[in-house]
């Protein structure tokens, strides 16, 4: 355990050196062998997007009604979807932005990863309104266009802030992934032997020279943009809380919900980013720069959020019996005993009560055990928005419209199918991207060497 | 002027706070046109000089308030003025309701004319310069520090500078060609 007290401390092994960090981040795209347990996640993730492909366009010739939804649960599982997706992604962001804010140390060696997942989560989240909206075609009737009906979109609508939010979160979301990423481009596009290499990476990088001009101005945009990111992405889901909250839904009209989604989706975006920073740490022996300490680290903040997200289960509870409003206690109980109460309870156990083990270090560092806790909160959110979504939709105020939600087939297509995208899109960037922002682990273990044994490998 | 054929020649370091003394040397000595390629920001070398990023905070800024006021009056004009909706006699101009928007919109216009400008100040996309021919100017962007000085400075003296950047240690000095 002494041994691992060390370990826990440090954020970048000791024998590291800046050129063993460039060379070791880029052979595992430019040099290494493609691994075969690489082809084999591909295939699989390829196989699910071809479902989603399939569910799309049985949805595109059907309609929606191919979907367990009906009156009053009009949103099903896309809209639960769509707030996991973003939740996750949203989780991205916040190591990415605020933790460079705070100066973490840490969080170089993770951003990337975690912002790639942004990235590609925001994706799946992106596509579940549209889809959702019956007539999808009509999408573009969000956007204010000049149009010979005179008509103008409701900015009064949460329903439309959502949309705009989400739309800047996602254009916002890929700007900082690639202008964060230029610098590591231009170290691959300079260590390229191939030439479709060099094109490829040269493009990217635009001509990135790291002189002294570039730095000036890189650092100054990069600062802004991250004290701009921060901001937006609790903004981003604050709104997806108001989509519910706005709405006089037994259930859903509730103020705690903005700061109750952000906690969720915090939640749940470090556990998706321990979901791949374990594996991928094995998979590219990357042990040197994503060490105990980023572990450890990420495993607390869970642990943080899911204290959090279990004061707002309570104040769920509490709300409605203080309110007195009888259809809100209607949903509740229904949440404790009815239909869905397997799965209310199955959110308290994954979110809040199965989390508690990370109270203990000997948890925190068993990377297999946390894999799975971590996995158990994702799913748990997942649940977290269906409850939310469905359980509150099915006992409407009128009784007799109460309804039970069924998921078909096709629901649990799309949502397996956005998965598939999500792992699609992230196995490809595992392949052609530097993972770990290698210009950041250089300048981290300059400082960490006190400025010493920088330059050449001893 | 000594430097024909020339782009300027550079100074490979491997250390780099030997690049920094040949940097500050350099400057004392009254040159100019230096730039210096780096595998990430090193602070000292603006300091040295005496350069910081001025105009790019003020364009993020000014694109973020006109994102605000536009994004504002965007909604302001569709609610009030394209398409007034009566709803119990509400105001038209429901400013609370405009709040989030605007929030968002001041954030998309500053990050998009922030990166816009990145690339300008930056002189992005290039994808041909000269500094790309110089020997060992790949490993800038890996663990090397590099000083190039161009032939177009007044006091530039190929030989003089050979001279002077030899005596640090770890260092490959090149020419570039125009």
């Amino acid at each position: 355990m002494a041994l691992a007290a060390e370990e826990i401390r440090r954020v970048v092994a000791p024998d590291e050196t800046v050129t063993s960090v460039t060379s070791h981040v880029s052979d595992i795209v430019l040099e290494k062998k493609t691994p075969l347990w690489w082809w084999i996640g591909f295939g699989f993730s390829l196989a699910l997007f071809a479902l989603l492909i399939v569910a799309l366009t049985w949805l595109f010739v059907n309609g929606v009604g191919i979907w367990g939804i009906d009156w009053p649960v009009a949103w099903g599982f896309a809209i639960g979807n769509y707030v996991w997706w973003v939740g996750m992604a949203s989780g991205g962001t916040i190591i990415s932005s605020l933790f460079f804010l705070t100066r973490s140390e840490w969080r170089s060696a993770t951003n990337r990863i975690a912002e790639s997942m942004t990235v590609f989560c925001a994706a799946c989240a992106g596509i579940m309104p549209i889809i959702h909206l019956g007539r999808w075609w009509y999408f573009y009737w969000l956007f204010p266009y000049p149009n010979v009906m005179g008509t103008w979109p409701q900015f009064r609508s949460p329903l439309h802030w959502d949309f705009v939010a989400i739309l800047v979160y996602v254009i916002a979301s890929i700007v900082f992934w690639y202008v964060g990423m230029i610098p590591d481009l231009a170290t691959l596009r300079d260590r390229a032997t191939r030439r479709w290499q060099q094109l490829f990476y040269g493009v990217l990088a635009m001509g990135w020279q790291g002189s002294s001009r570039h730095w000036r101005q890189f650092k100054v945009a990069y600062l802004i943009l991250a004290s701009f990111m921060a901001p937006l992405v609790c903004s981003v889901h604050s709104i997806v809380g108001l989509d519910f909250a706005g709405g006089l839904t037994p259930g859903w009209h509730e103020t705690q919900f903005p700061p109750y989604f952000i906690f969720g989706a915090v939640l749940s975006g470090f556990a998706i980013v321990l979901m791949l920073v374990i594996p991928m740490r094995r998979a590219f022996d990357l042990g040197g720069v994503i060490t105990l300490r980023h572990i450890d680290v990420l495993a607390r903040l869970m642990l943080t959020c899911s204290l959090l997200i279990g004061y707002a289960y309570l104040l769920e509870v509490f709300m409605p019996f203080y309110r007195g409003e009888r259809h809100d206690i209607i949903v509740l109980l229904s949440n404790f005993t009815g239909y869905y109460a397997g799965w209310y309870w199955a959110k308290i156990a994954l979110n809040f009560a199965i989390p508690q083990l990370l109270w203990f270090r000997a948890v925190r560092v068993n990377r297999p055990l946390l894999f799975l806790i971590s996995a158990g909160v994702v799913i748990g959110m997942w649940i977290e928005r269906y409850v939310i979504v469905v359980s509150s939709l099915h006992r409407d105020y009128s009784e007799s419209s109460w309804f039970v939600f069924r998921p078909t087939f096709w629901d649990w297509a799309t949502l397996a199918g956005s998965a598939g995208l999500f792992l699609l899109g992230f196995f490809l960037l595992m392949r052609f991207m530097p993972m770990v922002s290698m210009f950041e682990m250089r300048e981290l273990i300059r400082r960490k060497n006190g400025g010493h044994n920088e330059g050449a490998a001893p | 002027m000594s430097g024909n054929g020339l782009y300027g020649i550079v100074a490979a370091f491997e250390r780099q706070d030997q690049m920094l003394n040949a940097l500050r040397r350099l400057k004392l000595a009254g040159f100019e046109r230096i730039e210096v390629y780096t595998p990430f920001a090193v602070e000292e070398v603006d300091e040295i000089l005496g350069k910081r990023a001025f105009w790019l905070p003020i364009l993020i800024f000014a694109a973020g308030v006109a994102g605000a006021i536009g994004g504002f009056f965007l909604q302001y004009y569709g609610m009030a003025i394209g398409y007034p909706l009566n709803i119990g006699g509400r105001p038209l101009n429901s400013w609370p309701a405009f709040g989030t928007t605007t929030f968002e919109l001041t954030i998309l216009a500053a990050i998009l004319i922030g990166v816009g400008g990145l690339f300008a100040f930056c002189r992005l996309p290039r994808l041909y310069d000269p500094v790309f021919a110089a020997p060992g100017i790949e490993r800038a962007s890996q663990d090397q520090f590099v000083i190039c000085i161009r032939a177009s400075d007044e006091r530039f003296d190929r030989d003089r500078l050979y001279w002077v950047l030899n005596r640090y240690e770890h260092v490959a000095i090149a020419d570039v060609p125009a």
